[in-house]
């Protein structure tokens, strides 16, 4: 029988630091709460919003699985592999910290805040040799449907990982519903609200709420708004 | 105060500068980082720690050892993966390693 973990937005971790406003979903820098350590491989989701002219300044990562996904504004991203690259709204970046690497993120724009998304996988082999990857994404691809914007595989439709992990992004109308099939048996899907209602095996979430479903194959997706939503489909033992 | 010791293992300085670093923030704890394996065995012979933090780079026959070495010497001893080279994961995996 499936099991779920109800996350009301309002019960994220909260961080301002006047230019950084971050909520996340589980313990992160000075938010800890033993019970919001992790779902499976997933070990942060933070809704962040960086405010114009301000950003992350260098600094150090490994052996993490690191995804951006811009909601609003541009970001750019300077790392220790000498790229640099602007993300956008409809954009997707993943980086593998493997060894070791440096990265900044700005919010050049003097004008407007910049909202994303920042998750963390934890990887399925340490040390690797780290990358990096970015895609635009047609956002198209992603009415009415669910769009696949990660995978562990790189012949696969969006960006990939060292992980076995699927993302999918989907936009929908008012009372369109759909059937999602985790894709790999031990998998738990983490489903996070960006806009509107949806209902998930009788379960309502309204915006920024997470539903965590796990010990089932499928399970069904129905807006009861327009809403627009990420699935993120993770190892629950790694 | 008594502080928390901790030892921090990476192989990467700048690194493992930096989780020092963040460890220290926490006026209870005190890190002592080693990069190498014979460093990191010969500060724990001399040196009271209550917590191993594994960080990025080590080899994973060097691991095994390790926390064979430390096992053996110190049987209560914590030993913990830290990911994310100095991220926003360190003080709860440091939480959760001492609870």
């Amino acid at each position: 029988m499936a099991q779920t973990i109800l996350h009301k937005a309002e019960t994220r971790g909260h961080a301002n630091h006047g230019w950084l406003s971050s909520y996340q979903s589980f313990s992160f820098a000075n938010y800890y709460n033993p019970d919001r350590m992790q779902f499976g491989a997933l070990r942060v989701l933070n809704d962040d919003t960086v405010d114009a002219g301000m950003g992350f300044g260098k600094h150090p990562h490994d052996n993490m699985e690191i995804i951006s996904i811009p909601l609003e504004g541009d970001l750019e991203h300077k790392d220790s592999m000498n790229n640099v690259a602007v993300i956008k709204n409809g954009d997707i970046q993943a980086m593998s910290a493997g060894t070791g690497i440096y990265h900044s993120e700005y919010n050049n724009d003097r004008a407007s805040q910049v909202k994303f998304l920042q998750i963390w996988i934890y990887p399925n082999k340490r040390n690797v040799e780290p990358r990096y990857d970015q895609l635009t994404l047609n956002l198209a691809d992603r009415h009415n449907k669910l769009q696949q914007v990660l995978s562990p595989n790189p012949d696969d439709a969006g960006v990939w990982i060292h992980q076995d992990a699927w993302f999918h992004l989907g936009k929908f109308d008012k009372g369109i519903d759909t059937e999602y099939a985790i894709k790999k048996q031990g998998n738990g899907v983490y489903i996070f609200v960006l806009s509107g209602e949806v209902e998930i095996n009788g379960q309502l979430l309204n915006t920024r709420d997470a539903l965590g479903i796990w010990d089932t194959d499928r399970f069904k997706i129905t807006a009861l708004t327009d809403a627009e939503f990420l699935l993120i489909d993770v190892p629950m033992v790694f | 105060m008594n502080q928390t010791q901790i030892l921090v293992i990476g192989r990467h300085p700048e690194i493992l500068q930096t989780v020092i670093r963040l460890v220290n923030n926490n006026p209870e704890w005190n890190a002592t980082g080693c990069i190498t394996d014979e460093e990191a065995i010969n500060v724990f012979k001399i040196q009271e720690f209550t917590l191993v933090l594994l960080g990025g780079g080590i080899e994973e026959q060097s691991e095994q050892d390790l926390c064979v070495f430390f096992r053996a010497n110190k049987p209560d001893i914590k030993i913990a993966q830290h990911y994310g080279g100095g991220s926003g994961l360190l003080s709860a995996e440091i939480y959760e390693a001492l609870r």
